[in-house]
């Protein structure tokens, strides 16, 4: 069983992972995407405004990214504090 | 030349298009039945949560085919295709509420390892109120959901096999019937599995070809950003009045697009039948892995679906506009149709299309005077035949009229005197729905009936997976979390299953028949579903696991006020839809909304509501007992996850 000190611990340190992830994710699909898209759009990537693209695909690509490294770093924490099953 | 109506019953059977769609459809449903008798269960631990032991990526692909439904498939590229930038709102919407769901509710709903949500929230809020409250959310979110997917099966059967659109849903009624009743969670695990790769094959087969013919580039994610094709798309619509495809907040105001992005976003992470999938794996470590992979498996369709959308826009304009007319066919009750050759009895068609206008408009308020129909057979600008477009017509989901009887049809929006004095804008393509673009993709891209076939089998595989796992939910509400809890809870392993079988049953009999005779209100409650559940579900499930302060009073008034304020806002904007036999107008029109929110939106604000009422009224009331604490603190550490606990 391990102390409740280090649960207090990996439970600070899954936070702070989620709260990194959600905040690039608010960055992406929100800041990006919807308020700062007609600047955004001023940029170009291929023949696309970059707003328009990250709005349309580019945030997905994002997305997937930060679900794929969610899995593995939580996967290193739950090593690190031995609460892997 | 055949019609919908099978007046050439002898020639329609000869249409390959028909054999192969015939082959395809019997094929895959003859694979869905032997899964379903192959995986057939005996205990309840089958039957909700397959065992418990499906492997990661299987769960992904499962869970994958259980969240894009008959709307992702079918609808989606169309909504895109006709909002332009603004259809980012769907594209972000259900793809980003599931990384809210990978992050913050999948692996700790997975560690708690209960059979459904409403067991979650009872367990954690120590009440029966606000698991019954949970469990009716639950089934009325998954009955009005279940009844569009049936009708999604009806319009695949009535389109491509010409079979009536009631007995098409019987036939899908049938085989879900078969597969989910006799293996649970087990059988429509394995079934969602082979559906993914059913209906990603045949959204990227059409996608692939038309960006190969539009861009000469066969990845549609590279085409739609690196070739001309949206500047030329721009072009197009300028010239016909219409604004830019890539300019945003054209459909929806910024303020808009931000709040129904949310409350889709939101609304997915807190549907219950997708939640359902992670208790499914064996542990922890396999559902945060089990949702990289269903992430994975939907962005193939979600980042095609945007180019998909485009790239039809222009087909569908280029093929239509200044199409000739060849002939015009029109058709009253069970009549001999009366056709016209063009241009040889031109003026003849136009008159008799001018009396049949005239007295559709009389039959719109008489219902005893019958409706004409008008069919219009079009060659697209280079000579060819369009006859998907006839077909689409038949159907009554594509509508053009040649309102300057020039023998062409024009795009270009027009202003047009109507009855009433009013000066509208429209073009001589009256009516477009948007489910066309998909499922017509490969006939105006001209491509083998075999492609076509396999496009109406991926919609019916998208319908028939989400139609199954919805009808879980359903199910594992009825039976588990109020009858066996509350009127039987000593039955035997071999009755519960019983009466989770008679649950689904029940449902898909109530299923198909809203997806037959749908009440006004489902196709409108199916657009906020999203919106309800992301003011209900939500809230509650996030601070239920991220909060040990939040407790039974704080959740079920949060609930309550989320789910209350949302509904009455909605019904506000759409009384006319909801309440047809009360109001004629919404008691809210547009310029009355609230800040300006939309009702798709207002789930957004109904949520934030949700939020603040659940954490004040804990605030203000006794803290959760010491062993909810302690639920609280075991489901936030992965070791142990293991079965499903007191069962």
């Amino acid at each position: 069983m391990m102390s409740d000190s280090s649960k207090t611990k990996y439970w600070r340190a899954n936070l702070k992972v989620v709260v990194f992830l959600l905040s690039v994710w608010f960055l992406v699909g929100y800041g990006l995407s919807i308020f700062f898209i007609e600047s955004m759009n001023q940029i170009n990537i291929g023949q696309l405004g970059l707003g328009f693209w990250m709005a349309q695909q580019g945030s997905i690509f994002v997305f997937v990214a930060l679900v794929v490294i969610y899995a593995v770093v939580m996967d290193r924490l739950d090593r690190k504090y031995n609460v892997s099953d | 030349m055949f019609s919908l109506n099978v007046a050439e019953p002898l020639l329609a059977q000869a249409d390959p298009a028909r054999i192969w769609t015939w082959t395809f459809v019997g094929v895959t449903f003859a694979i869905y039945l032997y899964i379903g008798w192959r995986s057939r269960v005996k205990e309840t631990r089958g039957f909700y949560v397959a065992g418990q032991g499906v492997p990661a990526i299987a769960n992904g692909a499962a869970t994958a085919a259980d969240w894009m439904s008959a709307a992702s498939f079918i609808s989606m590229a169309g909504l895109i295709s006709f909002s332009g930038s603004d259809g980012s709102v769907y594209l972000m919407g259900w793809t980003g509420g599931y990384v809210l769901l990978a992050l913050l509710l999948a692996p700790y709903l997975r560690k708690f390892g209960h059979y459904t949500v409403p067991d979650f929230i009872g367990a954690r809020y120590y009440s029966d109120t606000a698991r019954v409250v949970a469990a009716m959310c639950a089934i009325f979110v998954s009955l009005t959901y279940v009844a569009g997917q049936m009708k999604g099966v009806g319009v695949v059967f009535s389109r491509f096999l010409e079979v009536e659109l009631w007995l098409g849903v019987v036939i899908g009624m049938g085989i879900v019937a078969f597969f989910a009743g006799l293996g649970g969670m087990k059988g429509i695990t394995w079934t969602q599995v082979v559906q993914y790769f059913i209906l990603i094959l045949a959204f990227l087969i059409p996608s692939i070809a038309i960006s190969s013919m539009l861009t000469q580039d066969a990845i549609p994610q590279s085409g739609f950003v690196f070739s001309d094709i949206s500047e030329r798309l721009n072009e197009v619509l300028m010239e016909l009045g219409e604004q830019e495809y890539t300019k945003p907040f054209g459909k929806f105001s910024q303020l808009n697009v931000f709040c129904i992005t949310a409350a889709l976003m939101f609304g997915t992470a807190g549907l219950p039948h997708v939640i359902v999938r992670f208790y499914t794996v064996k542990n922890v470590r396999a559902a945060r892995y089990s949702a990289v992979w269903a992430i994975i498996f939907i962005a193939i369709l979600y980042t095609t679906a945007p180019a998909l959308g485009l790239f039809a826009r222009y087909n569908l304009i280029k093929n239509l506009h200044e199409s000739q007319v060849t002939q015009i066919e029109l058709q009253t009750g069970d009549a001999k149709p009366q056709s016209f050759d063009f241009p040889g009895s031109r003026e003849a068609a136009f008159e008799a299309v001018q009396q049949a206008q005239t007295k559709n408009e009389q039959a719109a308020n008489d219902s005893s005077i019958p409706k004409t129909s008008i069919t219009y057979f079009l060659k697209s600008p280079d000579g060819k035949p369009l006859n998907w477009a006839t077909q689409w017509q038949n159907t009554g989901l594509l509508k053009v009229d040649d309102l300057d009887r020039d023998g062409r049809i024009n795009l270009k929006l027009m202003e047009i005197k109507g009855t009433d004095g009013k000066t509208v804008k429209r073009s001589e393509l009256a009516k477009i729905d948007k489910d066309i673009i998909v499922l017509s993709t490969p006939e105006v891209a001209g491509l083998p009936p075999w492609v076509i076939a396999l496009v109406a089998a991926g919609g019916l595989a998208a319908a028939l997976s989400t139609a199954a796992g919805l009808l879980l939910v359903i199910s594992s509400s009825l039976a588990h979390d109020l009858y066996i809890r509350f009127f039987d809870p000593s039955a035997s392993e071999t009755k519960k299953v019983m009466v989770g079988r008679v649950a689904i049953l029940l449902g898909i009999l109530v299923a198909g028949y809203f997806g037959v005779y749908p009440p006004g209100f489902v196709g409108e409650v199916v657009a906020f579903a999203f919106g309800l559940a992301a003011a209900s579900f939500f809230p509650v499930i996030f601070l239920g696991i991220f909060s040990t302060r939040v407790n039974r009073a704080g959740a079920i008034s949060g609930m309550i006020v989320g789910l209350v304020f949302t509904m009455t806002y909605i019904i506000l904007c759409t009384a006319d839809k909801v309440l047809p036999f009360l109001f004629d107008a919404p008691i809210l029109t547009a310029d009355q909304w609230l800040f300006g929110i939309s009702p798709q939106g207002i789930g957004t604000l109904g949520m934030l509501l949700n939020f603040v009422v659940t954490w004040l009224v804990s605030l203000g009331t006794a803290p959760p007992p010491k062993e909810v604490v302690e639920l609280v603190e075991g489901i936030r550490l992965p070791g142990q996850a293991g079965s499903a606990i007191g069962h």
